[in-house]
């Protein structure tokens, strides 16, 4: 299948989609309407509500508030599994000691921290973040620690008999090999930011794409509802074809073939 | 000779055993004696798991005999050999770094400058026959490519001794003869004293001033050590057509074909055994 063929049919599957939705949700079809308006809304609506969102400039406030979000738990979240996971695989004991709690932990369905988070950090932006760190977090973490775990002890030895003490090692081995590992993990670990955030939003705020969607489910504004979920679906898209290219500028030393790992 | 130039590597009675998963102990390597003197190209031949890459951690310092002696130059050997440069079976170029940083990197941590670093690495990435790949990654390059970054890897440092652990053994037979030849000219330069473990008997004659054989492990022994007299400068390829070499490999052979069939039939009976 040629590209144009493949893109051009990919977007029949979305004209399709989109004609069949708006047709059952306005044609009868033996007297009744399959798709009611008030429950599915049309395809028209929900596109009215997304430009008049953004020829008003309301979105862009949330979009904002929503990116920050994410950013700031992606980082906090990464730096802090990459501290933790290196410093665990390289200290076996500190590994065992701590490894119950971090499975226990690891095994809570994150979500319901969000009340905790808001109850402590206030129903601002901080409560958001602290739910997509401890997403992150984890991510990173067990990524950083096979990381540096699977070193291969033929590259270690090497690296010995070359002279490196433990500072180089740790510089020119471990670190490097830790790196790779996440950021094979880099559009998981983002995405779970975004995850983190827009839940967040979605049970207590006063900004953001997942307080929008909130809030137009309050009043049953299901085109917005829809709306806001295209738009949280768009801007995925975007973050995730900017990790691509992030990703593609850091590990060129990696053959194809073991690209796409965690 | 009147005043004797220390030895390069010694090993004496060097022992070396492992502890398995079920307790039991063992034993890799029995009493080998052993001398590489300055300049001396020696290499090992065995069957396959004896213990001949044992033997070459123990010079290395990577592994602890757990009896006997290792002196590197008349001195005991604590530690890693810090006088070793190793040239390993497996691949063990850093992935992440281009062919001329893995080069430049045994200067680096020396404490050379970047620069004149990757501008001495970029020499022996030429020698070599590299000089064109100096971006590439390691997954980029083939096999035999990979090996000579792993030489010129190893030969920047200007180590005096070399241990070479089967460096040539995955490639094919053509590429083999090429690398033999090209350690050949390289080794020629400063004749470095080179232990060289193989289990290819032709390759070990071809390239070394003694070879040196051990029995099937386990308790592996060294049962033979043969000097080679053929004359240097050799090429790999012509050597094999001399009558000296031809006699060397029968009477070497005869020794070690026992040894081969010991060491296959005890692979295939025991499995799991290590």
């Amino acid at each position: 299948m040629s590209r144009l063929t493949l893109l051009a049919l990919q977007i029949l599957v979305a004209v399709v989609a989109l004609a069949l939705w708006q047709l059952f949700a306005t044609v009868p079809v033996f007297g009744k309407i399959l798709l009611p308006p008030f429950f599915f809304s049309t395809p028209i609506d929900v596109a009215s509500q997304i430009v008049k969102w953004f020829s008003s400039g309301v979105i862009w406030k949330h979009l904002f508030i929503t990116l920050l979000e994410s950013a700031l738990a992606f980082v906090i979240g990464s730096i802090a599994g990459i501290l933790v996971g290196f410093w665990f695989a390289r200290q076996p004991r500190v590994a065992a000691v701590f490894d119950p709690y971090v499975k226990m932990i690891n095994a809570l369905p994150r979500v319901v921290l969000a009340p905790i988070f808001a109850l402590w950090l206030g129903l601002g932006i901080w409560s958001k973040v602290a739910l997509g760190v401890t997403l992150v977090f984890f991510i990173v973490f067990f990524n950083v620690y096979q990381g540096v775990k699977e070193v291969s002890a033929t590259v270690l030895d090497n690296g010995r008999m070359l002279g490196m003490n433990e500072r180089q090692l740790t510089r020119h081995v471990y670190w490097p090999s830790a790196l790779s590992w996440m950021f094979s993990s880099l559009h998981t670990a983002v995405g779970f930011a975004v995850v983190g955030a827009v839940v967040g939003e979605y049970l207590g705020s006063a900004a953001g794409l997942g307080y929008l969607i909130q809030q137009a489910e309050g009043i049953f504004d299901v085109a917005a509802v829809f709306a806001g979920m295209f738009v949280l679906s768009a801007f995925v898209i975007l973050i995730d074809f900017g990790v691509t290219l992030v990703e593609r500028r850091l590990l060129v030393w990696r053959p194809a073939a073991a690209e796409g790992r965690g | 000779m009147g005043g004797r130039m220390p030895t390069a590597v010694a090993l004496e009675d060097a022992t070396v055993a492992f502890r398995l998963a079920d307790a039991r102990i063992y034993t890799a390597v029995e009493k080998a004696s052993l001398s590489v003197e300055q300049g001396e190209f020696v290499a090992i031949v065995g069957p396959t798991g004896c213990g001949k890459s044992t033997l070459l951690n123990v010079a290395a310092g990577l592994l602890k005999p757990a009896a006997g002696a290792v002196r590197i130059f008349d001195a005991p050997l604590t530690g890693l050999n810090r006088d070793a440069g190793y040239l390993f079976q497996a691949d063990a170029l850093f992935p992440w770094k281009t062919a001329l940083d893995n080069v430049a990197i045994g200067l680096e941590i020396k404490g050379v400058s970047h620069t004149e670093a990757r501008a001495r690495a970029q020499k022996w990435l030429t020698s070599v026959g590299l000089g064109a790949f100096a971006g590439r990654y390691p997954h980029m390059l083939s096999g035999g490519q990979r090996k000579r970054v792993g030489l010129a890897q190893v030969l920047i440092r200007d180590p005096k001794i070399l241990l070479m652990d089967e460096p040539f053994g995955p490639l094919d037979a053509q590429t083999r003869q090429i690398m033999g030849n090209l350690l050949l000219e390289l080794w020629n330069a400063d004749r470095k004293a080179v232990l060289f473990v193989t289990h290819d008997l032709e390759e070990a004659i071809a390239l070394a001033d003694r070879v040196v054989i051990m029995s099937a492990g386990p308790s592996a022994r060294i049962i033979g050590d043969w000097r080679v007299t053929l004359k240097r400068p050799r090429d790999i390829s012509e050597v094999r057509m001399e009558k000296e070499f031809h006699e060397l490999h029968r009477e070497i052979w005869s020794v070690l074909k026992d040894e081969v069939m010991k060491g296959y039939a005890q692979s295939t009976q025991a499995a799991g055994a290590g």
